[in-house]
């Protein structure tokens, strides 16, 4: 099958209302354009979006899954990164 | 081209057409229009679970159900100004072939991928033309329905475009596939642009476009494709003809034994 030889797609997509791109999923295509225009009819057919991304997945740099300890452990102790000592006043209502 | 249609009027038909008043006329006319989105989007239908990968499934069955939906519009229209007491349903599933006006073009068997492609791209850049100049008409039924379906169009036409050129200027074999199917299909292109009394009263009164006057754009569309696509741009000769009176392929019957069998067998079925 001919998508066997395609490379593959991570697509992401801007809502209605002003929120930033998420990833949605993924696709193959032949390349970045036909990539968008097959990313407008597998994932927009609802109305979804106003804007799309596409990128090639091999493109993405990740982290991997062996360095999540190292990486993301060192922030859990250091509450003191987190907005939470400061008295909230009643004016400013609910936050 | 002013032929009669192929049966006379008859007792008991579906759908009559009746060139003596306005609303006759505007009725038979959304019937041509239903029935050329009915039919295309019933043969793009056909490959849904059966084309080369996934997202081109996706892709074409959106595509038949823009042209599907369209239709409902359309034969809704015609049926209401009818005033037989007939649904779009009705004059879907139980009209029998001699009874349809769309063009040939659109009926032909789908052929390989490349030759659905390129059907579907001739007639939808003939069609997103005729769109565009029923959205100006003064008729607002008309209008109203062409201004949705036109935008779906813009749409159908550009991924269209877009599919040709890569499978013409891509393989050796997707090259010579297209330009056989191009050899099959272009004796058929003709009958888009022919006029007849119905359509001749209608572009008088400015109502719809003459069918004459949309071929200038549609020609610069499809050569600019074609050539990017490195196919050879045919010369217009000899056209079939016949649609539009009821005068139809041997392909017709052998679509309606799929898309009218239900309706047919079983009669007033609902899901």
């Amino acid at each position: 099958m001919a998508s066997e030889e395609w490379p593959l797609f991570e697509v992401f997509i801007r809502g209605q209302h002003g929120l930033n791109h998420r990833h949605v999923g993924s696709l193959h295509a032949p390349d970045a354009r036909t990539a968008l225009l097959y990313a407008r009819d597998v994932y927009t057919r609802r109305n979804e979006g106003v804007s799309i991304w596409v990128v090639k997945s091999s493109d993405i740099t990740a982290s991997s899954p062996e360095d999540q300890g190292p990486f993301f452990d060192p922030s859990n102790t250091k509450i003191y990164r987190h907005p939470t000592f400061f008295d909230i006043p009643e004016e400013a209502g609910p936050m | 081209m002013s032929l009669p249609p192929l049966f006379p009027p008859f007792a008991g038909a579906v759908f009559q057409e009746d060139f003596s008043t306005p609303e006759g006329r505007l009725a038979a006319y959304a019937l041509r229009l239903g029935d050329d989105a009915l039919i295309l989007g019933q043969r793009l239908s056909e490959w849904i679970g059966h084309t080369p990968v996934l997202e081109e499934d996706i892709a074409i069955a959106n595509t038949a159900l823009d042209l599907i939906g369209r239709a409902r519009l359309w034969l809704e229209l015609a049926a209401d100004l009818a005033g037989a007491g007939r649904t779009a349903d009705d004059l879907a599933f139980l009209r029998d072939g001699f009874a349809f006006r769309n063009l040939l073009l659109v009926e032909l068997p789908n052929g390989d991928y490349g030759r659905t492609l390129l059907r579907a791209f001739l007639f939808d850049a003939f069609e997103v033309e005729r769109l565009a100049a029923l959205a100006r008409s003064p008729e607002a039924r008309l209008a109203e329905i062409a201004a949705k379906a036109e935008r779906e169009s813009r749409y159908h036409v550009e991924r269209g475009a877009d599919l040709i050129i890569r499978l013409g200027d891509g393989t050796e074999e997707s090259h010579a596939r297209l330009e056989t199917a191009l050899g099959e299909l272009w004796p058929y292109v003709g009958e888009m642009f022919l006029s007849d009394p119905l359509e001749e009263g209608l572009a008088a009164a400015g109502i719809a476009p003459d069918p004459a006057s949309l071929r200038p754009a549609w020609q610069r569309r499809v050569e600019a494709v074609l050539r990017e696509a490195t196919l050879p741009v045919p010369e217009m000769g000899f056209t079939h003809r016949g649609g539009r009176r009821g005068v139809h392929t041997e392909h017709l019957g052998h679509l309606f034994a799929e898309m009218q069998f239900l309706q047919r067998a079983y009669p007033g079925l609902q899901w």
